[in-house]
Formats: structure tokens, C-alpha cells, sequence
């Protein structure tokens, strides 16, 4: 009995802190998130994220690509907005190219931009909810995502890693009759969305566990990196989409949502707000679709259509080269910001005058989120815990890279 | 193809944006040169007057840029100086960007630690010293943060082997 070690005895009022370690297999981080939590009984003291688990080092195989090669890459880095990945990588090489993209793969860009941010959103809202206890609006939100994926499926072949978009404009014309697919889908998403804040809105098991949950105020959120939702639900009026415009946005009307509160629910209702804002973008961007061609008059940068190759001697020879030795860029650097359904994703790609970049960094959004997570739940409780990362909508595919 | 303009350079012709004024006005021996391209403002700064340089672009009034929206390295080697580190700011209130640049050698790369300036960074410049071994000084937790702790050598670094085993 000498030799047992004892519990060291607590004066009173003393208190002791623990370690508890929280994934990287936990379902609630959405991914392989792993974070220490220093904890007083049930209240949490410190928060120490620990990432890297899904690091693949995309940024440094992009230095080995030619340009047109990373394209596929971008998808990986964000597996819920592969579109929005696309364009952001797309937008700054166009910029060192000094491309003039045509009117219609604008607006099919912003279309599918918009379709991404909607699905991106449901699977958040899908999973957010299972994470707080509400089983069923998964399963409503993800009936919805099906029949984006499917218009996905028809304009890209594939469902998620769809990687349809190409320096210099689309891949391929969208197919004959996905317009008025994806106008159906458009017309009954809005009556969807209704469905789902039934079940949410005024759920009062909802708003106990959201309300006045991990709140921060707008000069936390702005100085520790926020962006998207996340900052705009603590007041901050600020949408790349609006304040910088790219791919033709200034042509759409839309609301920048935004709530004060900066707590987990004004997170929910800027979020929900911005499916119903996206719909209204999905709906303009059919209405004033512009006819003309896809791609860019750049026969030096863009692939040639399949049917001028067998007919003509010039485009056989672009394909070849550009195939083969890919296409050089001018030397320089753009970082060019974007609103993804995230917050702000940016791409600064530096060229050297060659074929393949020199480097290429990727500004994500989740990334930076992730450092306001402390903020949110120091002196709260470990549910609350849960209920901030869903919250803020973390991809870890995208903060790794 | 539409032409792509030439970059300006010149600094007499690029000093009426207010931050790059600001800036010059402050110290105009820490501005080591300009650079407008593509419609993009970069400025290079003096790597020991970093951290001074962000905190009077932070509380400049004419133009507060209240947040650091990215922070990287770009490794130029064999060429001297070897690295870049590229700061991406924004003004909310102006809704206006800016690029900060710093040179450093590549021997024993050093700077001060913007934290303090703007909390954001902190994430930013563990991932640069991690992936650049560009050490930050005065930063709150210098480890990595990407790769595994017993990790050796800095993968983004253009000497990194790329094949054949460690």
C-alpha cells in the first residue's frame, strides 16, 4: 500500500484542469479534425486544433502540373464546392493570360457557382442539424442535393469531382435540355427551403442549443481571419461577390445577408437566407443567359472543338501542342479573391513564364475560420463545442490541402 | 487575346493611393520599391520594418486595412535573396487590397511575427514556417502545423527532393 500513488488532494475551491482529446475520427469535426480541449469539468479553458491529417501537399504537386493540369486538383482540395474551387483557380491564370472570356460561359460560371454554393449549404444544414440532434432535415436536405448532383452529372459526366471548367472558358456546351432541368429544380427549390425551416426555425430544442451559442463580435471575427457566413452573421457587410466582382456578378442583383447576433443560430439564418439568394441568382442567370460560344478565341490556350480537328490542319496542331507541351503563361503574380460558399477563397498564383506554374498557394477559407474557434467556446460548455464547428462549416480537405 | 498592359513600377506615379502614401510618409527608407500589375498594388517592404509597417496600415485612418487575408512564400532559389513572403491585406471599411511583400536571404530566413498585429497570422506563418522554414520571431506557438512534428526538412522549399526516399 506504500508504494500506491495518491490522488493529489484539492483544497477547497482548487479545481483541476484535464486534456480531453476530441477526434480526429469524431463525427461531429466533419472530417479529420482533431482538437485538445483543456476542460474544467464540463467548461472548456483552452481549445487546441491540431490539423494536417489530410495534408497531400496539393500546392507543391501544382508546381509540377502543366496549368491545365491542376484543374482536377482544385476539386480535391474542397470535395462539397468542386465548381467554385474551379473558377477560383481559372479567374487568376485568365488574369495573367489577359483572356477575354465570352459572355455565356460567364453566366453558365455563375449559374454553377450558384448550384455549388446550394449544395455546399444543404450538406452543411443537413449535417449541422444531425450534429444537434435532428435526424430528419439530413434527410429532406439531401433529397434536394440529389438533384443538383444530377445536374452536375448531366453537364459534367461526373457527380462531385466534376472539375468542368477550363482555362479559357467550359469544357463542353451544357447539353440540350439542362437549361429547363435545372429552371424545374429552380422553380421548387424556394418552397424546399420553407420545408426545411419548419422543422428549424422555430424549433425551440433548435434554438436552446443555437442561441446566444458561441457568439463573436465582428472585430474578434475580422481580426482573426473570418470570412463568409461566419463574418457576415456577426455583422460584417462584405461579399466578394458584391465589393469585388468577377466572373460578371455586377450583372446579378442579390441581398448580401447578414445578421448581427454572431451566434450559432445567425449563422443558420444567414446561411438559409443565402440558399434563397442563390436561387434568385440561379433564376436571373436562366433568364438573361446570353447565346455565343464557350470558350475563349485563344486557339494558343483553349482546346479546339473534336470536329475541327478532323477538318482542319491548324486546330490538330494546336491540340497536339498544347496536349503535349502545354501553353506558357506571362511572368507575374494575381491573387484573385472569390466569395465561396465558405468565405473567401483566393488563389495567388505566381508564373514564371513557363508552362507549369511556379507556384500556386490557396487562401482558404476554412483555414482561417478554424482560428475562431477559441474565441467562440472558451468558458462554454463541450456540446457547445459541437455545435461551433458545425457552425462555421469547416471542410478539412480544404484546410490541409 | 486581349494585350496584357505593362506593369508600373515607378513609385512617383503610384504614390496618390493611400496606402502606399501612408506608408511613405511614415518611412519612406522601409519602402524599398512598388508595383502595380494587372491592377494589383504590391509593395516591398524592408523585412526588419515588417511588423511596424502592418500595424500603421492596420490603424492608418485615411484607410484601415483591419484584416490580413492571406499570408505566403513563394522560394525563388538559386536566386539571391532567395524568399518572398507575400501578405494579402483588406479594408473592410474601404473595401480596398494591398500585397505587402519582404525579401529574405536564404540563409537562416528571419522575421518578425505580425500576431500581435493581427491574431489572424497566426495559423498563416506556422504554415510558412513549416512548409518554408522562414522563422517568425515572436510568435505565440512556433511548431508546425501541416506536416508531422518530427518531420525533417521544408517540403515547399524548391531544393525539397521530390523522388527517392527520405
Amino acid at each position: 500500500m506504500a508504494h500506491m500513488s495518491r490522488t493529489p488532494v484539492l483544497e477547497p475551491g482548487q479545481s483541476q484542469t484535464m486534456i480531453l482529446n476530441m477526434g480526429p475520427q469524431h463525427p461531429s469535426t466533419h472530417g479529420v479534425l482533431r482538437l485538445l480541449l483543456e476542460i474544467d469539468g464540463e467548461s472548456v479553458v483552452r481549445i487546441m486544433p491540431d490539423i494536417g491529417y489530410l495534408h497531400t501537399g496539393i500546392e507543391k504537386t501544382c508546381e509540377a502540373k502543366f496549368y491545365q493540369q491542376v484543374v482536377p486538383m482544385t476539386d480535391r482540395i474542397d470535395y462539397l464546392c468542386p465548381m467554385v474551387n474551379n473558377l477560383a483557380y481559372v479567374l487568376p491564370v485568365e488574369k495573367l493570360l489577359g483572356l477575354e472570356i465570352p459572355a455565356k460561359a460567364q453566366w453558365v460560371r455563375v449559374l454553377l457557382a450558384e448550384l455549388t454554393r446550394i449544395n455546399s449549404h444543404l450538406v452543411w444544414l443537413g449535417t449541422h442539424a444531425l450534429d444537434l440532434g435532428a435526424m430528419s432535415v439530413f434527410l429532406y436536405c439531401f433529397r434536394e442535393r440529389e438533384d443538383v448532383l444530377r445536374l452536375f452529372e448531366m453537364v459534367a459526366g461526373q457527380r462531385m469531382m466534376t472539375s468542368y471548367f477550363r482555362i479559357g472558358g467550359l469544357a463542353l456546351e451544357p447539353p440540350i435540355g439542362w437549361f429547363d432541368r435545372v429552371r424545374e429544380f429552380a422553380d421548387r427549390f424556394d418552397s424546399k427551403i420553407d420545408e426545411y425551416e419548419n422543422l428549424l426555425t422555430e424549433n425551440p430544442i433548435f434554438k436552446m442549443r443555437t442561441k446566444g451559442v458561441a457568439t463573436i463580435s465582428a472585430e474578434d471575427a475580422i481580426a482573426l481571419g473570418g470570412s463568409g457566413p461566419t463574418l457576415r452573421a456577426s455583422g460584417v457587410d462584405f461579399d466578394n461577390r458584391r465589393d469585388f466582382p468577377y466572373s460578371g456578378y455586377e450583372k446579378f442583383q442579390f441581398e448580401v445577408c447578414t445578421a448581427t447576433a454572431g451566434d450559432v443560430y445567425a449563422r443558420y439564418q444567414v446561411r438559409v437566407k443565402e440558399l434563397r439568394e442563390s436561387n434568385k441568382i440561379v433564376k436571373q442567370a436562366l433568364d438573361g443567359m446570353p447565346e455565343g460560344p464557350i470558350k475563349a478565341a485563344a486557339p494558343k490556350v483553349v482546346l479546339p472543338d473534336r470536329e475541327n480537328m478532323k477538318t482542319q490542319m491548324e486546330s490538330l496542331i494546336y491540340h497536339f501542342k498544347i496536349i503535349t507541351e502545354g501553353f506558357t503563361v506571362p511572368a507575374g503574380e494575381v491573387y484573385v479573391p472569390i466569395e465561396s460558399p465558405r468565405g473567401e477563397m483566393g488563389y495567388y498564383v505566381v508564373s514564371d513564364g513557363t508552362a507549369k506554374p511556379y507556384r500556386v498557394h490557396m487562401r482558404t477559407p476554412s483555414f482561417a475560420n478554424l482560428q475562431l474557434l477559441e474565441t467562440m467556446t472558451v468558458g462554454r460548455l463541450i456540446a457547445d463545442v459541437v455545435a461551433a464547428i458545425g457552425s462555421i462549416d469547416i471542410v478539412l480537405g480544404e484546410i490541409d490541402r | 487575346m486581349a494585350a496584357v498592359t505593362e506593369a508600373v513600377t515607378d513609385i512617383e506615379q503610384l504614390k496618390e493611393d493611400p496606402a502606399l502614401a501612408c506608408l511613405l510618409s511614415w518611412n519612406a527608407s522601409a519602402v524599398a520599391g512598388a508595383k502595380r500589375d494587372r491592377g494589383q498594388l504590391s509593395v516591398y517592404v524592408q523585412s526588419e520594418k515588417i511588423r511596424e509597417a502592418c500595424a500603421i496600415l492596420r490603424d492608418n485612418p485615411a484607410c484601415p486595412f483591419d484584416g490580413l487575408i492571406d499570408l505566403t512564400g513563394v522560394d525563388w532559389y538559386p536566386q539571391e535573396p532567395r524568399f518572398e513572403v507575400v501578405y494579402q491585406l483588406l479594408s473592410y471599411k474601404k473595401k480596398t487590397r494591398i500585397t505587402l511583400k519582404v525579401k529574405l536571404s536564404g540563409e537562416a530566413p528571419a522575421l518578425d511575427s505580425v500576431t500581435s498585429v493581427w491574431p489572424a497570422a497566426n495559423f498563416y506563418e506556422r504554415e510558412v514556417s513549416d512548409l518554408f522554414g522562414i522563422r517568425f520571431a515572436g510568435h505565440p506557438n512556433p511548431l508546425r502545423i501541416l506536416m508531422p512534428e518530427d518531420w525533417e526538412g521544408h517540403p515547399l522549399r524548391k531544393d525539397y527532393p521530390v523522388e527517392g526516399y527520405r
